[in-house]
Formats: structure tokens, C-alpha cells, sequence
């Protein structure tokens, strides 16, 4: 077992949308330079616990220690300058920007000097995203428009990168590319909170795994645990 | 006639950039926080109160008191949204409306029970200094607002187009959650961008004041027109704004030069009829 400090910490964690409450009793972590999957059903509450985490929802119970600070409540922006930072569900790329003005908002809590040093790496890492540079992000394909999300995400400088179903509406050999990139992420040791319904392309990264259902936490052990148990299997993953 | 034709021009561009300027700051409130700011006038009548009392009580020149009045609505805008208008909306359009009227209505009356309706103008040197423009004699200040106006939409369009705040206003005007993801705070970006609306009309009162009067009730006017230029513009377009400013402003003067001085709003409308029959977008608009 790797027994790295916990970057994320998440426990007893209660949150949803104003009145209407969705998620009880949460209990997560995230350690250093490992991958872990979220998984569940279409409407689980896995987008909402990521809104939580990100500071864009305010939970109601529990805590979310972040490097060992209590982060629950804290605005966004501060979160993502203290380096937990999401790729939200479809994207939410700026199609009306530049893909270089795209990626320097990813920056944009970081100095001049760090940003363009930022800028540099992330294009080293996407080289169509240089090449397009210049271009309208939305005119950009669906698979580039994906890994500009990523790297506007890498620009923020995350220690903890959340991909709340990076592979939606991408052809096959896009999400060949995306898992690739994904595993690459992790090899450099990036901590990585992935969400996705290719289930078992994301067990096989993953060190960890939880199954999120109506709300609550139906599951958390090794994806081996969780391809042994015959129930979890038939009912949340459909493998 | 023809005679007539140049210095009507003149005229209808003078009042057009305006119009733009003050169409400009409603633009791009509405296209950043996709609000309609129905204080815009009354919020354009006490920034020209402002440039009144600054001349009045220190002597401050209008032109001068571009430096105090735009940065001071600027604030004023920024608090507005931040601690009120902001905080009021709970996620509903109507309570937005009814925080942005409630504001012109306080300001309108404080206006009248203040100032009482009695009109105000400024009497400065060069007031009446006329200037001979190609054969047109345009009085000094209108001339200034021309200049002045066109310049401050241009700094506005550089802002917008190549500060970092710029770029960040445009991101959340387009995708706030993706804005919030990458960490920017939209509130405070929603907050900047009301305040730059308002610093135009700061900007717009000072070159307006000394041509025009000043009364309780003189933001209706120039707000009027610079809805019909936001919608002929096309709702949140800032080229349109621009161009449907000056196109207003050249319409109603040369209106007034073919129809006498009462009907010239007249053809102002006809255009902006005619224009959303046949654009309904407005002439830069996006479709929803
Ligand atoms: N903005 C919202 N307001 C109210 N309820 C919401 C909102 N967004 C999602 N929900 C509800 O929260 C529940 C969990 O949704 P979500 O977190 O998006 O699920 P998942 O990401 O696992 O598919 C669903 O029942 C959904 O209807
Ligand atoms: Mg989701």
C-alpha cells in the first residue's frame, strides 16, 4: 500500500443545491500521486460532490481537509489557487477565446512570468493546441476541445486534477488518446480524481476506487475488490 | 439644403458617439451579467449632478473632472452590484429588475427633492467658442464630446480585447461556470464590469455637460435612445453599439433636418423598426 499523506481528505460530508440536499455522510481521500475513481449511475451526485470539493457548493455537514486545512467553504478561487482544481462536466471551455487566451485563463492567479512558463509547458505537452493557438476555441474539434480543458486545468498548476467525465461525446480513439494522457498525468505524479463511465479502463489506472449511490457512498476499496463483488458489479458498473 | 447637410451631419455624429458611449456601458452590462440596467439614466443624470457640483462648488473644469468622475462611478457601480444588486437577484431575473429600478427611482427622487426640477447648465470660457470644421460651425464642446466619446469607446474595446481583466470579463460573459473552475472570482468580475458600465456614463456626463443643460429628469432622453441603440446594435455586441450609436445619432439629426426639429426621432424609429423586421438580432447581434 502506498502510504503517502492524504492530499484530500473528505468526511462525513453533507451538501446539494440550496434546500434540496443530495449527498450524506461522504467520506473520500485522495493521497499523493495516486489515482482514484468515482464511479456510479447517471445522477449518483458525482458532479455535485466535485462542485463541493471545488468550492462552488457550500456543504451543509462534514469536513474537506486539504493538505491538512479544513477547506469547507472556502470561495473557488481560493481553492484553485491552493491547487485543487477541476476539468468540469462538458467542458466549459471559453469557445468565444482564443485557445491561447483559453489557456492563459487557467493561469490567471499566477504571475506573468509564471503563466508564460506555464504556457510554454502546456503546448509542449498539446502541440495542436499551438498550433491553434490563434483559433476560436470553438471552432476546435470535440476531442481538442477536451484536451484544452485539461490543459487550461494544467495551467492553474493543480496538485489534485478532477476530470468530471472527460471522455463524454469523444470517438473511440480520442478516449484511447485521453486514458493515455491520463496515465501519462499520473506516471509525471499527479494526483488525479477521475470520474468516468469507461469503467474499466479507469479501474485499471486507478489505485482506488468508490461508488457513489443516490447520494451516498455505496462502496470505497481496490478495483480488485470491486470486480470481485458480483452485486457492486451487475449494479453500479454494469461490467 | 445641401448646405445644411454637413453641419447636420456633424451634429448627428456628435450626439451619436454619445449615444455610443452611454449604449456602450449598457451593453456590456447586459452581455456580461445578461441584466438590463433600467437605473442606466438616472444613474447618467447624477453623474452629470456630479460634474455640476464639481464646477460649481471647487471650480473643477468638466473636462478635468474626467479624472475624479470616472473612477468615482466606477465605485459607485462596483458597490451597486457587489453589495446590492448582486446579492438581491436569488437566482431570479425579475428581482434584478425590480433592484435596478428601485435604485433609479431612490436616485430620481433624491434628484428632485436636491436640485428641485430646475435646469442647470454651466457657463464656461470656451462655451461658445465656435469652430469652423469644413465649412460647418460646431460649437467647441460638441466637438470635444465627438473626440472625447470616440476615444473612451476606443480604450473601452482595447480593454476588453487585450487586458487580462478583459479577457476575464469576456470568459464569464460566455461560460461562468467554466470562469469558476479555472478560478476566477465572477462575482468580482460581474461587479468590475457594472462598474465599467457606470464609468462610461461618468466619462459621457463630463464631455456632455458643458453643451448640455442638467435636470432631475434628463437621463430619459439619451437612455432611450441608447436602448434602441443596444437592440438595433444587437444585445451585447460592443461593435454594434458603436455603429448603431453613430447610425441613431446621423438619423435623428438628419431627421430633424428633413422633418423640422420635433419629428426627427421619428426617423429614428423607422430604422429601428425596419432593422429588427428584417434583423432580429440587431445589426451585430448573435442569434440566441
Ligand atoms: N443545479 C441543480 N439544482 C438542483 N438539483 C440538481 C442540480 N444539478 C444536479 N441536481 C440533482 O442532483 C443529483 C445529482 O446530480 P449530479 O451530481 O449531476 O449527478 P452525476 O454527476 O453523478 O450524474 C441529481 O438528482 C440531479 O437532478
Ligand atoms: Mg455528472
Amino acid at each position: 500500500m502506498n502510504r503517502a499523506e492524504p492530499l484530500l481528505e473528505i468526511n462525513g460530508l453533507a451538501s446539494g443545491y440550496g434546500p434540496i440536499g443530495i449527498l450524506r455522510a461522504i467520506t473520500l481521500s485522495v493521497r499523493a500521486g495516486e489515482i482514484v475513481a468515482l464511479l456510479g449511475s447517471n445522477g449518483a451526485g458525482k458532479s455535485t460532490l466535485i462542485r463541493t470539493l471545488c468550492g462552488l457548493l457550500t456543504p451543509s455537514a462534514g469536513s474537506i481537509c486539504w493538505l491538512g486545512r479544513d477547506i469547507a467553504g472556502a470561495s473557488s478561487q481560493s481553492i484553485v489557487a491552493a491547487g485543487l482544481v477541476q476539468v468540469p462536466e462538458g467542458r466549459r471551455i471559453f469557445p468565444n477565446l482564443s485557445v491561447q487566451d483559453n489557456l492563459l485563463l487557467g493561469s490567471y492567479r499566477r504571475g506573468r512570468a509564471a503563466r508564460q512558463a506555464n504556457l510554454a509547458a502546456v503546448i509542449e505537452r498539446f502541440p495542436r493546441l499551438g498550433e491553434r493557438a490563434r483559433q476560436a476555441a470553438g471552432t476546435l474539434s470535440g476531442g481538442e476541445q477536451q484536451m484544452l480543458a485539461i490543459a487550461r486545468a494544467l495551467m492553474a498548476e493543480p496538485r489534485l486534477l478532477i476530470l468530471d467525465e472527460p471522455s463524454l461525446g469523444l470517438s473511440p480513439k480520442m478516449v484511447d488518446t485521453l486514458f493515455e494522457l491520463i496515465s501519462q498525468l499520473h506516471r509525471q505524479g499527479l494526483a488525479i480524481l477521475l470520474v468516468e463511465q469507461h469503467v474499466a479502463q479507469s479501474l485499471a489506472l486507478a489505485s482506488r476506487a468508490y461508488v457513489l449511490e443516490n447520494g451516498a457512498m455505496a462502496f470505497s476499496g481496490t478495483p480488485a475488490q470491486l470486480l470481485a463483488s458480483d452485486q457492486l458489479r451487475r449494479a453500479y458498473l454494469g461490467v | 439644403m445641401s448646405a445644411a447637410l454637413w453641419p447636420a451631419l456633424l451634429n448627428g455624429l456628435t450626439m451619436g458617439a454619445i449615444y455610443a458611449l452611454i449604449a456602450l456601458g449598457l451593453t456590456l452590462i447586459y452581455g456580461v451579467l445578461h441584466i438590463i440596467n433600467f437605473a442606466h439614466g438616472s444613474l447618467l443624470m447624477l453623474a452629470m449632478y456630479g460634474v455640476l457640483l464639481l464646477f460649481e462648488r471647487t471650480g473643477t473644469d468638466p473636462y478635468l473632472a474626467l479624472i475624479v468622475m470616472v473612477p468615482a462611478m466606477f465605485v459607485l457601480g462596483y458597490g451597486l452590484q457587489r453589495f446590492i444588486i448582486g446579492p438581491a437577484r436569488h437566482g431570479r431575473d425579475e428581482n434584478t429588475i425590480l433592484a435596478t429600478l428601485g435604485i433609479s427611482i431612490v436616485i430620481e427622487n433624491l434628484a428632485a427633492w436636491y436640485f428641485k426640477s430646475d435646469t442647470h447648465q454651466i457657463a464656461t470660457a470656451y462655451g461658445d467658442t465656435m469652430v469652423d470644421l469644413a465649412g460647418a460651425l460646431i460649437a467647441l464642446p460638441r466637438l470635444l464630446a465627438l473626440a472625447g466619446a470616440m476615444v473612451s469607446c476606443a480604450l473601452l474595446a482595447l480593454f476588453i480585447r487585450h487586458s487580462d481583466t478583459g479577457r476575464a470579463i469576456r470568459a464569464v460573459a460566455r461560460e461562468p461556470e467554466g470562469a469558476r473552475a479555472v478560478g476566477i472570482d465572477v462575482a468580482h468580475v460581474f461587479a468590475v464590469s457594472f462598474g465599467i458600465g457606470l464609468a462610461c456614463l461618468g466619462a459621457a456626463a463630463c464631455f456632455l455637460l458643458p453643451a448640455f443643460y442638467v435636470s432631475p429628469m434628463v437621463g430619459h432622453s439619451f437612455v432611450l435612445l441608447a436602448f434602441t441603440v443596444v437592440v438595433l446594435g444587437g444585445m451585447g455586441s460592443f461593435t454594434g453599439s458603436l455603429v448603431g450609436g453613430l447610425l441613431i445619432g446621423i438619423v435623428e439629426s438628419l431627421g430633424g433636418l428633413l422633418l423640422g426639429e420635433s419629428l426627427g426621432q421619428i426617423g429614428v424609429f423607422i430604422v429601428f423598426v425596419g432593422v429588427l423586421l428584417f434583423r432580429p438580432t440587431g445589426l451585430f447581434g448573435h442569434h440566441a
